[in-house]
């Protein structure tokens, strides 16, 4: 079993870290090095950084790619510029989802990255093939070529200045990137993340990750596991496809109805998000926070304080930054105005709780 | 490597017991707290519950998981350590002190099901 997992590029630097290794989407990935509220706490007060090289990248371009993307994707990418990010999610037909990724505009005209979740790579890239019939373009997945670091929290800034030299990363606004030099080959650097801070993902050639890897962990920047990732991303109100976004969860149900624009002419799963805005929906994404300490965990159901079941949790913590149980959970849309008393039943007992915003923690100010 | 003590009996899901009186303390070993990380909250039962050995009686959870908590021997609750409450992470700092809960002991010879320290020492290698 464990022969087939991939392995990116930090690996053996995550094993001499000792870190804790885990399977995660067919990487084997670090879970923890340290503990994770460590982890977790140094990102929120200074700067920690993440090996996400099992990230897809999947390079879009021809004469037709602002019209293919525009075609696959729920945001609207014909007014942007080069160096312009956005966040949005490929649909099926039916409103499910395929993926949410980031959009990079790059600078030749027609071309852009598409940066999809790891776990999501080859179905993503067989459904990019799928609809690009009779559209002129070159899909082509280069996930296997790119590292990729996110160096996350107030300190971010501070550090790609400092220890990478990297001081015009500094005037980059929140989602904008711009290309560096490394040694001879091209490297990426985006004002994105996947935290709630402020910070920056670092795309390099598997060598030079390597390399930014080790001068940053010299530096003293917190190396940081996939267990601070999910924890930093939930309180930050962020959703994980496979959580709060999958072929059954569409964005309207999820809360992200922002990001798909509906006055586009056509992207794929369009009418049936007209249809779900139109009321057809049934179930809607919710924070509870619940009275006690005990964790409302994914799977767990959502009750009214009457005892009808009407939800699931998607996923909960004990919050690390606000002290606090809280959880997503999808429940039926007539459970979900903010203040509806809602209960999540932990294994025997169940616990009262209210609907609350899914953005738990407020984040520091970004660029 | 894991600190097993000696004096003491070991379930297979990493409950200890240490017998006084009829009476068992049951906790968790050094083994189970280290595997759970960030230990954040105790599920326990309540005094005069009864408890069936090899039955969950409650829970540890640590930031990403929860874990079952098995009864190792049968019996009724006659204390739980409301210190646990406040501070779970006592579990990570001594998982030899931080008992649990204490059970008046209904079958004796349940204990004979458990292993000695060599026993589970060996099963954690």
């Amino acid at each position: 079993m464990e022969e087939n997992l991939k392995k990116t590029c930090l690996y053996d630097s995550h094993v001499a870290l000792g870190a804790k290794m885990s399977p995660f989407a067919g990487f084997m990935m670090p879970i923890q090095y340290s503990s994770i509220t460590q982890e977790h706490l140094a990102v929120r007060q200074r700067v920690g950084m993440f090996d996400v090289s099992h990230m897809g990248e999947i390079f879009i371009s021809g004469l037709d790619a602002v019209k293919f993307v525009g075609h696959i994707f729920t945001n609207d990418v014909r007014n942007m510029t080069a160096g312009e990010i956005l966040y949005g999610m490929m649909l099926y037909p039916d409103g499910g989802t395929v993926d949410d990724l980031l959009v990079y505009k790059e600078e030749a005209k027609d071309a852009f990255l598409l940066v999809v979740n790891a776990a999501n790579i080859e179905k993503d890239y067989q459904w990019m093939l799928e609809n690009a019939a009779g559209y002129d373009v070159v899909v082509d997945n280069r996930s296997d070529a790119w590292g990729q670091i996110a160096v996350q929290g107030p300190d971010a800034e501070k550090v790609l200045v400092s220890e990478l030299g990297l001081v015009e990363a500094a005037a980059l606004t929140f989602y904008t990137y711009r290309d560096f030099d490394y040694k001879g080959c091209r490297m990426i650097v985006s004002r994105t993340g996947y935290t709630g801070e402020d910070g920056f993902e670092i795309y390099a050639d598997p060598q030079g990750t390597v390399e930014i890897w080790n001068t940053l962990l010299e530096a003293g920047v917190e190396p940081c596991g996939l267990g601070c990732r999910d924890t930093l991303r939930f309180e930050a109100g962020l959703p994980l496809y496979g959580d709060e976004l999958s072929a059954d969860i569409s964005p309207v149900m999820a809360g992200l109805g922002m990001f798909c624009k509906m006055d586009k002419e056509e992207f794929i799963g369009k009418e049936a998000l007209a249809a779900q805005k139109a009321g057809a929906l049934e179930k809607k994404l919710v924070g509870i926070e619940i009275q006690d300490k005990a964790i409302p965990r994914a799977t767990y159901p959502v009750e009214t304080p009457e005892g009808a079941e009407v939800g699931v949790v998607t996923t909960g913590y004990h919050s690390i930054s606000l002290d606090k149980s809280i959880c997503f959970a999808l429940v039926d849309k007539a459970y979900a105005a903010l203040g509806t008393p809602l209960c999540v039943r932990i294994r025997k007992k169940v616990f009262p709780g209210i609907v609350v915003k899914k953005r738990f923690y407020q984040p520091t100010d970004k660029k | 490597m894991s600190k097993v003590l000696e004096g003491l009996l070991y379930s297979e899901s990493h409950e200890w017991v240490k017998v006084e009186d009829g009476i068992a303390v049951i906790g968790v070993s050094d083994f189970a707290q280290a595997e759970m990380g960030d230990i954040t909250y105790v599920d326990m039962p309540e005094v005069d519950d009864e408890v069936n050995a090899g039955e969950e009686f409650g829970a540890l959870e640590s930031v990403k998981a929860s874990s079952d908590l098995y009864a190792p021997v049968s019996g009724t609750v006659v204390e739980v350590n409301g210190a646990l409450e406040d501070e779970p992470e006592l579990i990570n700092q001594d998982a030899f002190a931080a008992w649990i809960i204490k059970v008046k002991i209904s079958d004796p010879s349940e204990l004979d099901k458990l292993m000695d320290a060599a026993a589970y020492e060996s099963s954690i290698a």
